[in-house]
């Protein structure tokens, strides 16, 4: 097919005229040209999807649009009006409210006050309060946004953060609402709730721009999608005449497989054994309660379930990060001792890899260069030098070899490590645990805030992994994910292994339930149902 | 100990506390908007200088009064240029403010009065004199209330009465005020207000001009109302000291005020110890007792004060980022 497709004009003059008209927008950051004469229509009370890589300039836009940044040059047109927007309350004055990816919220405010920050009526704060408190409830009726207004920010879900930020749209008269990546933090019971509220808003009349690299979402929720490529606007179209297979492919330049390729697992002895683990946090609250499991050979274990559940302490426990408070790790048949600050590096001469699930934070020191992050954890081994000094030539030559194994790009070992993108700064922590040659690789969050086009490799070369006999442990929060990848699944909700499913059979629906805590497909289950009453 | 020496440990409490209280009411509003504000002592300083060095040549406590503010707000204002607009590094822009300070008082006071740094002596209308409430006198017969009311509340200078009145109004303007409403949230997230529609900006100034101004008033009750001018080093640590109540307070104002009072309290059974002979040990050196604040204060924001966490985006200039 071809991909530079041109924009088609499935979108013609709609029946309630267009809410936003963008024509010719143009930023450049330095030297980065972050939007290219963009041109894009959104059509009133429809809901628009923007689809596009990280980095493809979806956000700049939509910054644009809402005040944030000013664009170099183009016209914008609200209601067929020409509009400057120089700073967010001007966009709000235009009826144009954003949802951020990352909330803007203040955390120790409660719902009310954040509602009202910014919108205040007049100086003194109680007659704006108990306005805000009146219109709030109108509001939460109209569009079924249950949220209590005197709750703290802290102190609610993720999920009812985000209700706060549309209500705190529509409080100030939004009659478009931009969305970014809003469903990144939530559920998939949230997600749903999130369409519904989308769907009602649409009924309302009102416009939802929602930006996304989910094409799942797209393909269900939108009315129309636009799909940009490194700055540019490639298509338009309607979201009933294509397929995920042609976004994906419009998104990324060229084919992309969105399913992997594996065959079945054929799982041999036992690697890695967890026996009744227990963790806490920081805060000395238990995180991970009497966990258990046995990962073999060349199989793929996936823990699924909403993050916060336990999976980063049990993650950190197992590689020797965090303390754990009972239970025992087996590896390959020996027992692991895993405590005390030298943990990680012991787990790792032991023979267990570990790729973090923040990679930024934990799997590189970003500052360094891309061959010093490349021995980084196994710098200590005879390969790389001797006694306190490095070899520095083996270092090189070592992480030469990584990066022409994992194609990352670019091919500079010299380079700063933060100055790759994301998913080629994973590339080299994944080169770096996989070319250890582990008997067990622990993998947090492959893919998070990686391309398309990388995570294809990324996914291959851990299938490819497992198919020379090791054992993973996966845990990502990107439900589609696990389900490709992983032989089983494991849910985890509450600190609690609460359920074992097969990703050839088990539907979404099924983990979802399961990652809510709420089972009724496996009798299995240790914890929740114990708590529910006896029949 | 009999009535009369409790009272006048606490009648040196409240007067010891004063410039503490000021300048950590100061700081509140600083660092509540999200700039940590290590140049209290220096602003406190310079204001000092000021007010001794004006009221000394006009012989007007007002006029020294209005000197210190307004020195005080133009080093803020130097100091919030250099952390809000330039985004400079906070904790250095207030330790150069404080060095300045030092240097300059010492200088500029040499070099126009000569007399080691001092500012001269002030005449009777060149400080503020303590002001008596209503029927003090005629009440100081009353057993116990009376003394209470002539002594203890009666008898300040208008600065300790603008000082616990500026509790109130703080507390007041913090949680009932739009101002105040956008003062926290940009201390605590300033990416918020900014999406808002607000200048995050523009409130970091006003916070820090309502800074300056508090300070101006502590700075001059050192020198033209506690004091008759201005001496070297004057403030001698207390805006360290207030800046350790404000933590110590978790950054609210009504709990700032008694843990001024403590350390005001700690200062004055200080000056009362002095010379005095314990048992056993006999007399303490005076170094020893002099010492004692500050060793209280270290040790009550190490063991007691438990998890301070400040206002989240304190520290950080705002830069909008791509």
């Amino acid at each position: 097919m071809n991909t530079q497709r041109p924009e088609t004009a499935a979108v013609t003059a709609p029946a309630n005229g267009w809410a936003i008209e963008l024509e010719k927008i143009n930023k450049r950051f330095g030297a980065v040209h972050a939007n290219k004469d963009i041109d894009l229509k959104i059509a009133r009370g429809t809901i628009h999807g923007i689809v596009g890589e990280n980095g493809a300039g979806k956000s700049t836009l939509m910054s644009i649009l809402y005040g944030f940044y000013t664009a170099d040059s183009g016209t914008i047109r609200v209601n067929g009006a020409e509009a400057s927007i120089a700073d967010s309350r001007q966009a709000l004055a235009l009826g144009i409210g954003m949802v951020h990816q990352h909330f803007m919220l203040v955390d120790n405010f409660s719902v009310l006050e954040n509602i009202v920050l910014g919108a205040e009526d007049s100086g003194f704060l109680k007659p704006s309060l108990s306005r805000a408190r009146k219109e709030l409830d109108r509001l939460e009726e109209e569009y079924a946004l249950e949220v209590d207004p005197d709750a703290i920010i802290e102190d609610i879900s993720v999920g009812q953060q985000q209700r706060v930020e549309i209500l705190k749209a529509l409080y100030r008269g939004a009659e478009t609402l931009i969305l970014d990546e809003p469903t990144g933090v939530l559920t998939p019971k949230e997600a749903d709730d999130l369409f519904r509220v989308l769907e009602t808003l649409r009924a309302q009349g009102k416009t939802v721009i929602l930006i996304t690299h989910k094409l799942r979402e797209i393909m269900a929720i939108t009315d129309n999608v636009s799909v940009m490529r490194q700055g540019q606007m490639v298509a338009t179209v309607k979201t009933q005449e294509t397929s995920p297979e042609e976004l994906a492919e419009l998104m990324v330049g060229r084919r992309v497989l969105l399913r992997v390729d594996k065959t079945a697992a054929s799982p041999g002895k036992t690697l890695l054994e967890v026996q009744n683990l227990v963790v806490a946090d920081d805060m000395g609250v238990t995180r991970v309660k009497d966990v258990s499991f046995a990962i073999r050979a060349g199989e793929i274990v996936g823990i699924a379930g909403v993050s916060g559940n336990g999976q980063s302490e049990l993650l950190e426990s197992i590689t020797g990060m965090r303390d754990q408070k009972s239970g025992t790790v087996v590896l390959n048949g020996k027992p692991l001792s895993l405590e005390g600050d030298d943990g990680a590096a012991r787990a790792r001469q032991a023979g267990l890899a570990h790729v973090p699930e923040d990679r930024q934070r934990m799997g590189l020191v970003t500052t360094f260069q891309e061959w010093e992050n490349a021995i980084l954890g196994y710098h200590d081994k005879p390969d790389y030098g001797s006694g306190a000094f490095l070899d520095i030539a083996a270092a090189k030559k070592a992480a030469a070899d990584q990066v022409k194994l994992f194609d990352v790009r670019p091919a500079n070992i010299n380079l700063k490590s933060s100055l790759f993108s994301g998913g080629n700064q994973q590339k080299i922590v994944l080169a770096r645990e996989m070319e250890q040659d582990p008997d067990v690789l622990v993998i947090g969050q492959p893919t998070r805030g990686v391309d398309i086009g990388a995570i294809e490799f990324i996914h291959n070369e851990i299938i490819k992994m497992r198919d020379e006999g090791k054992a993973i442990l996966l845990v990502s929060v990107e439900l589609d994910e696990i389900r490709s990848l992983a032989d089983r699944i494991l849910v985890m909700f509450d600190g609690v292994i609460v359920g074992e499913a097969d990703p050839a059979t088990a539907t979404e629906g099924e983990l979802g339930l399961m990652m809510a805590g709420i089972n009724k497909t496996a009798p299995r289950t240790i914890g929740i149902a114990e708590q529910g009453p006896l029949p | 100990m009999d009535l009369a020496v409790i009272l006048s440990i606490l009648d040196a409490t409240i007067r010891l506390s004063t410039p503490l209280l000021l300048a950590c009411l100061a700081g509140l509003y600083s660092e509540r908007a999200g700039i940590f504000d290590i140049g209290l002592e220096g602003k406190m300083l310079a204001a000092a200088f000021a007010a001794g060095a004006v009221a000394a040549i006009s012989g007007s406590a007002w006029l020294g009064l209005m000197a210190g503010m307004a020195v005080s707000l133009a080093t803020t204002l130097l100091q919030g240029a250099a952390a809000i607009t330039l985004k400079g590094n906070q904790l250095i822009a207030g330790v150069a403010i404080n060095m300045l300070a030092a240097g300059m008082t010492t200088f500029l006071g040499q070099t126009w009065f000569s007399q080691g740094g001092r500012t001269p002596a002030l005449s009777e209308g060149g400080r503020f004199a303590p002001i008596t409430l209503p029927f003090a006198n005629e009440l100081a017969g009353v057993p116990i209330l009376g003394p209470i009311y002539s002594e203890l509340i009666s008898g300040h200078y208008l600065l300790v009465y603008i000082a616990f009145i500026m509790v109130a109004v703080t507390a007041f303007v913090l949680y009932r005020t739009r101002f105040g409403l956008r003062l926290r949230a940009v201390g605590e997230n300033p990416k918020a207000v900014d999406t808002a529609g607000i200048s995050v900006v523009k409130q970091r100034y006003q916070a820090i001009i309502i800074t300056g101004l508090l300070c101006g008033l502590a700075g001059a009750y050192f020198s033209i109302a506690q004091g008759s001018g201005f001496g070297n080093n004057m403030t001698a640590g207390k805006g360290y000291i207030a800046l350790a109540a404000l933590i110590f307070a978790k950054w609210k104002p009504v709990p700032a005020m008694f843990t001024c009072l403590l350390f005001g309290f700690l200062d004055a059974l200080q000056i009362r110890l002095q010379n005095f002979e314990l048992p056993v040990i006999g007399v303490v050196p005076v170094q020893a007792i002099q010492a004692l604040p500050y060793v209280l204060t270290v040790v009550l924001l190490a063991g007691f004060i438990g998890k301070a966490v400040g206002p989240k985006a304190g520290g950080v200039p705002y830069t909008k980022e791509r």
